[in-house]
């Protein structure tokens, strides 16, 4: 068993090296595109268009992501998710879970689980949401209806954070 | 022969069925635009599970032996082969291992209609109640959700919709899911930066809720377009009955009439 991981390990660390390895600038310039699908179940904000950058927060910390980043798998953490755009300008949405993956040929997909644009939010409506889920949370009889509420409140006070 | 109060019943009762197809088809038409137009987002929705599975190169066809097959139809009929299009593939999949451990899970009353007789023991879980409103993503999470706490643990799993192509064509799709221990134990995933299990399954769990809503706009897209289909065609075919039945109540009529002037004129005619 502990034999079979490490050699697990030692792979997954070799794969790392080949990977460093073939990332250099020569070979990062044809691919100096992102093309990101980001969406909500109601709306696709991006359908595979080309963007700089964008900012995710994840469980595993907030990161950024540029044209040939490492192919990652992450889920999102509510929070704001930052896109740069090709001409230079950024656009910022509200996120509250989902999945983050970025592919081997730079595609980027976002799918929030409810998404929207920074200005839609209601600052008031997320303090009256999170007074509720707080009750919620004392109120909780079972496990799982006390990690929901949390779930909740944690996302209203993300909101809070943003709309400030 | 048809007396004249029996063609003009009929006549009438055509009619009555014509008036109701047209408005099913202006009805369906109106949920088609939607539809559709909700279709364009779900879309690339559903692109994001399926371009990892890509990447990772998941795509061998063998099937393991906890089989799921998840289909999609809904609960109202009168819209083409949609639903017995899927059920098809499911009967010929399962015809070719009857003895395989392939469960059935079945959106919608019309599915289990169809399979019912058949496949019965293999039944997992039935939603029905779906299909009245264009679905939702609440719906897609709950079916998920039903999924993962059941007993039985898929390593494989294929997912059977119709997939919207354009107003007169659809193409019935089995889109095959992964389990978490499939995409954990996949050669490729090494290649991914900072996995760890838990990340697998939050992702794959998630990511099942996204493919079965994607699937299920493209379903109610494809279904409300049959159904547009089907209703233009009864429409189509009543305005026929009712021409034939029209020439029919004409002549039956001309025909009493020279019937009834027969009889007064030779009534007459006996008389003098």
């Amino acid at each position: 068993m502990l034999s079979a991981r490490l050699t697990r390990q030692l792979v997954r660390f070799n794969g790392r090296v080949v990977l460093q390895q073939s990332r250099n600038y020569a070979d990062a310039a044809p691919a100096s595109q992102l093309l990101l699908t980001f969406a909500s179940p109601n709306q696709a904000f991006y359908s595979k268009q080309n963007v700089k950058q964008v900012d995710v927060p994840s469980f595993s910390g907030n990161f950024g992501i540029l044209p040939s980043h490492v192919p990652t798998i992450a889920v999102i953490k509510p929070g704001i998710v930052t896109v740069y755009e090709e001409d230079g300008t950024t656009s910022k949405y509200f996120a509250s879970s989902g999945n983050i993956s970025v592919n081997a040929d730079s595609t980027v997909q976002i799918l929030a689980e409810e998404a929207c644009p920074l200005d839609q939010l209601d600052a008031q409506a997320a303090r009256e949401g999170l007074e509720k889920a707080n009750q919620q949370v004392t109120s909780a009889s079972s496990d799982e209806a006390k990690a929901e509420a949390q779930a909740a409140a944690e996302c209203y006070e993300e909101i809070i954070k943003a709309t400030n | 022969m048809a007396t004249l109060k029996d063609v003009a019943l009929r006549l009438r009762s055509v009619k009555n069925i014509q008036k109701i197809t047209k408005s099913m088809k202006m009805v369906s038409a109106a949920k088609f635009a939607r539809a559709e137009r909700d279709l364009k987002s779900a879309r690339s929705y559903g692109e994001g599970a399926a371009a990892l599975y890509k990447s990772m190169e998941l795509d061998s066809e063998e099937k393991k032996p906890n089989h799921m097959m998840i289909a999609l139809c809904s609960d109202r009929g009168l819209c083409g082969a949609v639903h017995s299009s899927i059920c098809r593939t499911i009967k010929a999949d399962l015809a070719e291992a009857p003895e395989s451990n392939t469960k059935l899970i079945l959106v919608g009353d019309k599915a289990r209609a169809q399979l019912q007789r058949l496949h019965r023991s293999r039944f997992l879980l039935v939603f029905t109640d779906y299909g009245r409103k264009p679905p939702q993503f609440i719906e897609a999470a709950h079916i998920a959700r039903e999924i993962l706490n059941n007993d039985f643990q898929f390593e494989t799993a294929d997912l059977l919709y119709n997939k919207f192509r354009s107003v007169i064509s659809y193409e019935t799709i089995k889109e095959p899911l992964r389990s978490v221990d499939v995409i954990a134990n996949s050669e490729k995933i090494l290649s991914y930066d900072d996995v760890d299990h838990e990340v697998v399954r939050s992702y794959q769990e998630f990511a099942l809720a996204n493919s079965i809503y994607a699937a299920m706009k493209d379903g109610a897209a494809s279904e409300q377009s049959a159904r547009m289909t089907a209703m233009d065609n009864a429409s189509k075919n009543a305005g026929e009955m009712i021409d034939s039945l029209t020439l029919t109540y004409n002549r039956t009529r001309q025909a009493v009439i020279t019937r009834e002037l027969i009889e007064i004129i030779s009534g007459a005619a006996a008389l003098e």
